[in-house]
This record gives C-alpha cells, structure tokens and sequence, in this order.
C-alpha cells in the first residue's frame, strides 16, 4: 500500500494530478445538476405567480 | 427526402424529454468505465521503462485534452448549426458545452504541468502545444464573457457563436503542434494513424477513460443542455406540464 501512495517517487505529481482531474469531474456533475434544479425553480415560481394573476 | 427528424431537434420540449430520458445511459457506463480506466491505470499497468510511475498521469491527462478538443469542435458545430438554420437549441447545446471545455482545458493545462516538473524539468515552457492549449482556454472564458455581456439572448447567441467559429481554427493547430513544429511535447503515442505504440496492458485503461470521460461529457452536457432550454423557455406552455410533474 505504502508503495503503491509513494508512486515510486512521483507521488507529489501523480497525486494532485489525479484528485485534481477528479475534482473537476465531480464538480461538473454538480454545478450541472444544480443549474437544471435552479431552471427548474425558477420555472415553478413563474408558473404560480402567472396561476395566482389568473384567478 | 424527410426532415421531421431535423425538426424535431429544433423542438424545446421533445430536445428536454430526450435529454432527460438519455443522461442515465450516459452517465452510468461513464462512472463504470471511469473507475475502471483509473483502477487499471494506476494499479494494474506496468511503470514505464523510462518514466516509472510518473507516466500514470496521462490516465488523467490524455482524456482531459482529448474532452478539451472535442467539446470545442462540438461547441463549434453547434454554434454553426445555430448561426446558419437559426435553430435556438444548438445555441443553447454550444452554451452547454463552453464550461465544461473550460473545466477540462483546466484539467489538461495543469496535469501536464504537474507531468512536465519531473519529466521536462519545468512545469511550463513557451511551446507550441501549451501554447496553444493556453489559448484554446481563453477561448473558452471569452466565448462564455461574450455571453454574460450581452444581455439580449439572440444578439448574444449570435456573437458568441461567431467567436466559437473562428476560435476552431486553434483545435487543428493543438493537434497538430507536435508534428509542424518542433515541440517539447512528446508525439501521439495512441490517437494517431497505425499501430498504438502503446503496451496492451497500459492501452486498455487509457481507452477506458478516453470513452468514459466522452460518455461523461455527453451526460453533463445534456443535463445543462436541460437546464439552459429551460432558462430560454421559460415563458412557454409546455414548461408548465413539466414543472407540474
């Protein structure tokens, strides 16, 4: 295990590289999911505000 | 011949269905392959004979590039559809992809530098691959400034989809870069004509991150493709029945 961490010597490179790639992988995930659920809010808010003006 | 199809495309409500239906198809086998590409990359392959361990970094620096290229040239494509048949949804696809190109530019910039420290012995030199990899991401934040500039959503549709166009020319000089000039950067070992001059047992994980991260690029997008036709359609009928559900 402790050799596998070390990365026979290139740790301090491998490391960050792969956290940092999969950082961003999740990260885009996320921001994505969150921009659809805020459209989708703000959508919902719209239509209720136009049903209350309605009736 | 038929077009309905092509029309359809055009259509918000049918695109955000499809979407919607599609990302998991995307998004699974792209987290399987992911994990999968990593594992073998970092666990199961051999050092190199000249690198050691240090070469495990194209497991996450190839794919990067690659995701950089290719949405780029997507997000052209796109912008062009919707420049030339006025088809607001390409504008919306090409606006879905400049963040993620962007993200992954970032990914690719700074992975190879973290490789060019002990392999080169700089992390950054004036070259003409890093170069032009620096400006394919000015591209990106300037195709994305464009568009928060601009406040009138057709005016800025139009602007940042003439800017996508132009930019494309970047996308072969990055590819090639290594062949036209003498670049410090080292040839395609893979994504080139002929044989990989790559063992089996290093090639197979790399493949599996090369289609992971495209499958992952396709589900990301289509979830902010969902999101920016929302945005735009927010005044139409049909968001009602979606937003009902």
């Amino acid at each position: 295990m402790n050799e596998f961490l070390s990365m026979g010597g290139y740790a301090e490179f491998v490391w960050p590289a792969v956290i940092l790639t999969v950082g961003i992988v999740v990260w885009n995930a996320f921001t994505a999911r969150r921009a659809h659920v805020a459209a989708l809010e703000e959508a919902r808010r719209r239509v209720a505000v136009r049903s209350t003006e309605a009736s | 011949m038929d077009f309905t199809w092509f029309h359809r495309f055009g259509s918000p409500p049918h695109v955000y269905r499809l979407a919607g239906m599609l990302t998991p198809w995307f998004a699974w086998p792209a987290l399987v392959l992911i994990v999968a590409g990593l594992y073998g990359g970092l666990v199961l392959a051999p050092p190199d004979y000249q690198q050691g361990d240090g070469f495990r970094i194209i497991y996450v620096h190839a794919p990067s590039a690659w995701l950089s290229l290719m949405i780029y040239s997507m997000m052209a494509t796109a912008a062009a559809v919707g420049l030339i048949w006025r088809m607001k949804v390409a504008h919306a696809a090409a606006a879905a992809c400049a963040p993620i190109g962007a993200w992954f530019t970032v990914a690719t910039l700074a992975t190879g530098m973290l490789w060019g420290k002990p392999m080169w012995g700089t992390y950054w030199a004036w070259d003409p691959r890093l170069t032009a990899e620096l400006v394919l991401l000015f591209l990106y934040l300037g195709y994305m400034g464009l568009r928060a500039a601009i406040e009138d959503p057709q005016r800025a549709d139009r602007a940042s989809a003439v800017l996508a166009i132009v930019g494309v020319i970047n996308v072969p000089i990055i590819r090639y870069s290594v062949e036209w000039w003498n670049s410090i950067h080292q040839a395609p070992s893979v994504m080139k004509m002929g044989k990989p001059s790559i063992t089996g047992d290093m090639l197979a994980p790399l493949l599996m991150m090369f289609l992971g991260f495209t499958l992952y690029f396709v589900a990301v997008m289509l979830v902010r493709l969902r999101a920016e036709v929302l945005r735009r359609e927010r005044t139409a009928r049909w968001v009602e029945e979606v937003v009902a559900t």
